[in-house]
């Protein structure tokens, strides 16, 4: 047995995660398409080699909308490049991920205003008048 | 009993807006293991939790199960503190000490009775009650007073669920673990040499969300983190169904990332979430650094052959129980995430 001298991070990404990922994808898009339900597939559940999320990430690429969160700590909503897809990160207040997640769906539901907070912002508005 | 505050209550009177309150409860999902499907269940079930009392004893123990639980990401320790649970009695964490802290554990007991929660780290001694003594009480006497009035005992770490490193050969304190103390209570085992922090946090989250303990498999532990071993959800899984593996720790296949059950690895018979949870913040698990599984969550580990060992030379018995495992888990990917999924879904059918 000799000592550990040096650990190298694999040339290629392909441990093949990705690409079941990708099929699940696909089949949520019928869905989405077919009977308009949505889908969420929680990354943080699934194994991914060093580099592979990052493979995956780059794959979906980035599409024409994203938006920033900020509620205990931030969180980015993406669409990728591939539309009704949706990468979602959440970060807590010291900018550690806490969350990720695919969304097949046509709009995120985090990104609605909540009527909670619809109602405590027109009670702020009405306040403004006093 | 003084009526504590709701979980709900408690982030409206912060500020908290409802998108910050669905993020909360998606990561919650998430370190619960269950499906993204259960967000508004758990939505309205945070909602209207009351903050449980927590007691947590050490014994024969290195602390390195707390020092694991105040690098919880999701919740943060503050956050568990603060927010999720009244933590009344911890010697490391707590201000008070001697019989100021003494003194608070025996009002939350009295508070709390039949409703607080009771953690344990380190095993207990049983050879002498000197061994391990904390305000002159010893350990066996201070567990069975604290474990009275308590609705259930989580064992956290390897030496309370099963005796660890002080109940290793020849044992010289007489160490046990928790359960083989408290009979009459129902108690969680949340094994690992330390927990990973998440599955800790996750275990008191189910129970302030759900008030209910989760579904345990036949050593007490919850199986949303220890239903599947390393070895089904291991990135370099592919590896070993192709043959390829490291021999020594800095050969060709060591650097190429290759399978190390042959440099030892107990992924095969380990139960735990490392492989998917992951260490500092999901940055990496052992295995991922280049280290073959200890199997750290699995009963008398310390005992159980040597770490460098390969199973096949002593933990399987003719490289039949290997072969059934393989032939079991082979899928990987979405077939092993769909697996996950149906486990998932059974849990909280049954939860």
């Amino acid at each position: 047995m000799t000592t550990p001298q040096e650990v190298q991070r694999p040339t290629s990404p392909f441990h093949g995660n990705v690409r079941p990922i990708l099929n699940e994808v696909l089949h949520a898009l019928d869905k989405l398409l077919g009977t308009n339900e949505s889908t969420t597939i929680d990354l943080a559940s699934l194994p991914f080699g060093p580099g592979e999320l990052e493979h995956l990430e780059a794959l979906l690429g980035k599409g024409e909308l994203s938006a920033e969160l900020d509620a205990l700590g931030t969180s980015s909503i993406r669409e990728t490049a591939y539309p009704g897809v949706w990468w979602l990160e959440h970060r807590n207040a010291f900018d550690e991920v806490v969350g990720r997640y695919l969304e097949i769906t046509r709009t995120p539901e985090i990104l609605s205003s909540q009527d909670a907070d619809i109602v405590a912002g027109r009670a702020h508005l009405e306040d403004q008048f006093e | 009993m003084k009526k504590r505050p709701t979980v709900g209550e408690i982030l409206q009177a912060k500020g908290v807006s409802r998108r910050g309150f669905l993020k909360y409860c998606a990561t919650t999902a998430s370190i619960l293991a269950l499906p993204p499907s259960m967000i508004p269940r758990i939505a309205e079930a945070i909602e209207n939790a009351r903050r449980p009392s927590v007691i947590w004893l050490s014994f024969q123990e290195c602390t390195g199960c707390t020092e694991s639980l105040t690098r919880s990401a999701s919740p943060t320790v503050e956050g568990l503190i603060f927010d999720a649970i009244s933590l009344d009695y911890h010697h490391t964490l707590q201000a008070a000490a001697g019989d100021q802290a003494e003194a608070a554990r025996h009002a939350a007991m009295k508070e709390n009775d039949g409703n607080y929660l009771v953690l344990v780290d380190g095993s207990i001694p049983l050879g002498n009650p000197g061994f391990s003594t904390i305000a002159g009480i010893s350990n066996v006497d201070m567990l069975k007073e604290t474990v009275a009035g308590a609705a259930a005992v989580v064992a956290i770490g390897s030496c309370a669920a099963f005796g660890g490193i002080p109940g290793a050969d020849p044992n010289p304190t007489g160490a046990v673990s928790v359960t083989d103390l408290v009979k009459d209570k129902p108690v969680i085992n949340v094994p690992g040499c330390p927990p990973i922090p998440m599955v800790m946090t996750a275990v008191l989250t189910q129970f302030l969300t759900f008030g209910q303990l989760p579904a345990l498999d036949k050593f007490g532990r919850p199986l949303a983190f220890y239903g599947q071993t390393i070895h089904d959800r291991c990135y370099r899984r592919p590896f070993y169904e192709q043959g390829k593996f490291a021999k020594t720790f800095d050969d060709e296949g060591a650097k190429a990332g290759w399978c190390l059950y042959k440099l030892g690895c107990k992924g095969p018979t380990t139960y735990n979430a490392c492989a998917t949870t992951k260490w500092n913040s999901g940055t990496s698990f052992p295995i991922e650094a280049g280290h073959p599984c200890l199997g750290c969550s699995e009963p008398n580990f310390w005992d159980d052959g040597g770490f460098y060992e390969p199973l096949s030379t002593g933990h399987f018995d003719s490289g039949e129980k290997l072969a059934g495992a393989a032939a079991a888990g082979v899928a990987l990917g979405a077939v092993a995430a769909a697996a996950g999924r149906r486990r998932q879904a059974k849990f909280m059918k049954e939860g």
